[in-house]
């Protein structure tokens, strides 16, 4: 556990420089909403004070941070806190019980409840300038709509003042999304140190590179390419750090990358044909569902029984 | 076309899972020193795997050193063999060292007068007697058995059933438990006899090739043996580099690491052409074969990280002589300890008992301090080391789920009776989980299912 909040201090130190004051008290209510509520759910709710795990709760607060606006109310951020750890953790049994990612399921409760919350980026305020300023909603969402007026995706663009070619520094973006360097350095870092196996992140990728590969090379006017498709959206969180929960993922090599092939297939559907502009949450709490039934069909290679 | 010879230098090992605990071979320059007679000794009845030997002595009667005092009591048992001249006492049940009550003679030790028929000359004798039933009935007659840690009876190891061949015939030296360094001892200080034994057992398998496999932080033990193999001549007898990692004792990983062949489920290693001894059964076997001497003596370490440096000792005892003895004679156990284990730190058993008297596959008396404490369990989010760590490709975190929930079937179905108990599952658990605690009651109840079925066909 200290390993991934390690991994994702690098995501984190550039969400507060570009966002400022208002992601620091995102990110604060966030880990003390969830530590604490995590606590007090095991004392007193449960009487188990054993079931109390502060570092996992940590991650939990510090993902839910990562995948909210920087200017997300208080309240609606300690509301994502105790639907992720009141509702998708604790009430399966705590740690290592629970079926969904808490942090996934908590911000896909807030965004359905909460979308105009949700939506909604403010590049102003950071602590570094290097952003001009931006509010309004983000490159996948803007895409989408342009898409849907009738224009092709480099109208889209540079009607919005993005370059084609070089979209990493300009894509918007909750907290954790706007760097993708970090996020690789993050994931890098639980890899070499053996915290995670690559298979589910790759499959992933891969599958995403696939889909829209073929899809932008077949129809350019009408389908994101490659580039956009991979860093932008949660697309780097959720395969690095939510996809790859132990809890919530399968056991077996090969039952992971049919779990990540599964992600990467349902999150291009969801961009591509369905209505809401980013899919990675849905993708993965969908492909949640299913790590059961994974882990009954694979296992590892048993000795002398090949 | 002929398959390629691999280089000399290239390093063997299993393919599934496996651990790297530290070391910790903190007797490995202690010379093997031999123990001191005891007052009295208590010999076990049940120190083979199988069924238990039947005294064949009475109360009062005197007994010389290396004078048979038990006969096998099945097909698979083994003779037992008075440790000491003297007088049997008592024909009683007696504490083991786990605590249970098993039938011992206890021996009134008077001296060391040896029976007939037994060669106590240092010599060695390096030709192979040609007939074979002459061989198996020395190695059964002197109550050989493996060394390794299941001491099953020898004999019966190297008479594979009809209709299956040995091809290979693997001397296990790798000591792949931390600590321990009896094998590695003897592979220095008994080279060139667990060579000859190995010969005999080539001989007694039909001619089979045979690897000595040796891990690699014992260079020393690899040179020596592959002197005395290139010194003694025998044909197709070749000394192998293991990988330091464990379980490379493990006889199926053994075998998967030197033939790339898997023993299936079930099975036993001579249906894939194996035969694994330890080099412990090599020696024992060279002097029952070639001495006549029955297995009375073993070598064993007595050490741990709470033993100074000055107090590690490796032993030749005498098989009957109490625990309390033996660590009487090392200076006592020291203060620090909190866990006093027989065998390795890995697959030992702890000692509930220091009055238990030593047996024949005794390898260690191990003192452990404050650090090996057991930590608490936290809950298991299935991170799957135990799974990456198993030898035999199981899901420890799995089997351990299913046994809460008393699902006995889908747990034959998980495999459960394939765990070889060699615990690099709960030695990787992050959340400090028992895993193999659980298992080993899993498997148990699992191999109970599995025996009445049989029964029943």
């Amino acid at each position: 556990m200290r390993d991934v909040i390690i991994a994702l201090m690098p995501a984190t130190i550039v969400m507060l420089l570009f966002y400022g004051w208002a992601s620091l008290m995102v990110l604060a209510v966030s880990c003390v909403g969830c530590v604490g509520l995590e606590y007090a759910i095991a004392r007193w709710l449960m009487h188990k004070p054993q079931l109390f795990n502060g570092w996992s709760a940590g991650v939990t607060g510090l993902l839910l941070a990562l995948n909210l606006p920087p200017s997300t109310p208080w309240w609606v951020v300690l509301i994502g806190a105790l639907v992720a750890i009141g509702v998708a953790k604790m009430s399966f049994g705590g740690l290592g019980q629970n079926l969904f990612n808490p942090a996934i399921t908590a911000r896909v409760f807030l965004l359905i409840s909460f979308p105009v919350y949700m939506t909604n980026w403010d590049l102003t305020g950071g602590f570094i300038d290097s952003v001009d300023a931006i509010t309004g909603a983000t490159p996948l969402s803007i895409i989408k709509e342009g898409l849907k007026s009738g224009m092709t995706l480099d109208e889209v663009l540079l009607a919005n003042g993005m370059n084609p070619g070089t979209l990493i520094r300009d894509l918007g973006g909750s907290g954790g999304e706007i760097s993708a360097l970090a996020l690789v350095a993050g994931f890098l870092y639980l890899w070499i140190r053996r915290v995670v196996k690559p298979w589910i992140p790759l499959s992933i990728l891969l599958t995403v590179i696939l889909i829209s590969g073929v899809f932008h090379a077949v129809s350019p006017e009408q389908f994101t390419g490659i580039e956009i498709n991979l860093i932008s959206g949660g697309m780097l969180l959720g395969a690095f750090f939510m996809a790859t929960d132990y809890v919530t993922s399968p056991a077996s090599k090969w039952g992971g990358v049919i779990f990540g092939v599964g992600i990467g297939v349902i999150v291009m559907m969801i961009r591509y044909f369905g209505s809401y502009p980013e899919g990675m949450s849905f993708a993965i709490l969908i492909m949640n569902c299913f790590v059961p039934l994974i882990n009954r069909a694979f296992h590892q290679k048993k000795y002398g029984r090949a | 076309m002929q398959k390629k010879r691999r280089p000399e230098m290239s390093k063997l090992t299993f393919s599934i899972g496996g651990i790297h605990p530290a070391d910790s071979k903190l007797a490995r320059e202690c010379k093997i020193e031999v123990l001191p007679l005891p007052s009295k000794m208590y010999v076990s009845m049940f120190q083979h795997l199988g069924a238990q030997a039947k005294p064949i002595v009475a109360v009062g009667d005197k007994v010389k050193t290396g004078q048979i005092i038990a006969e096998p009591g099945g097909f698979i048992s083994a003779y037992v063999h008075s440790p000491a001249s003297g007088t049997v006492k008592a024909i009683a049940p007696r504490k083991d060292l786990a605590g249970f009550n098993v039938m011992h003679i206890e021996i009134d030790v008077e001296g060391d007068e040896w029976a007939e028929g037994i060669d106590l000359s240092p010599e060695l004798v390096t030709a192979i007697p040609e007939d074979r039933e002459f061989i198996l009935d020395r190695v059964k007659m002197n109550g050989v058995v493996g060394l390794g840690g299941a001491t099953f009876p020898t004999h019966v190891k190297l008479n594979p059933p009809p209709g299956k061949t040995a091809e290979c015939l693997i001397l296990n030296g790798t000591e792949c438990e931390p600590y321990l360094t009896s094998d590695f001892r003897i592979l220095l200080e008994r080279t060139d006899e667990i060579v000859v034994g190995a010969a005999i057992m080539q001989k007694v398998l039909g001619g089979c090739r045979c690897v000595i496999g040796i891990e690699e932080n014992k260079p020393e033990a690899i040179k020596a043996a592959r002197e005395s193999v290139a010194r003694l001549g025998y044909p197709d007898i070749r000394v192998e580099v293991l990988k330091k990692r464990y379980p490379q004792g493990g006889e199926k990983q053994l075998i998967d690491a030197v033939m790339k062949r898997q023993v299936k489920s079930g099975g036993l290693p001579i249906d894939v052409g194996a035969v694994v001894q330890n080099v412990g059964t090599s020696l024992a076997v060279y002097e029952a074969v070639q001495k006549n001497k029955p297995l009375i003596t073993n070598v064993m370490t007595f050490t741990g990280d709470v033993v100074p440096a000055e107090r590690q000792r490796n032993y030749l005892f005498r098989i009957g002589m109490p625990l309390s003895f033996i660590a009487e004679q090392a200076g006592g156990i020291p203060q620090e300890t909190v866990k006093l284990i027989s065998g390795g730190p890995m697959m030992g058993k702890a000692i509930a008992c220091m009055d238990a008297s030593t047996v024949k596959g005794t390898s260690a008396i191990l003192c452990l301090g404050e650090a090996t404490r057991r930590h608490e369990e936290t809950p298991c989010i299935s991170c799957c080391r135990c799974a990456d760590a198993c030898p035999m490709g199981l899901e420890p975190f799995l089997l351990k789920k299913l046994f809460t929930a008393g699902d006995l079937a889908a747990l034959e179905q998980n495999a459960v009776q394939d765990c070889i108990e060699c615990g690099c599952c709960q030695y990787s658990c992050p959340a400090y989980v028992p895993l193999l605690d659980n298992i080993r009651i899993a498997k148990a109840q699992v191999m109970g299912v599995i025996r009445a079925r049989n029964a029943k066909k």
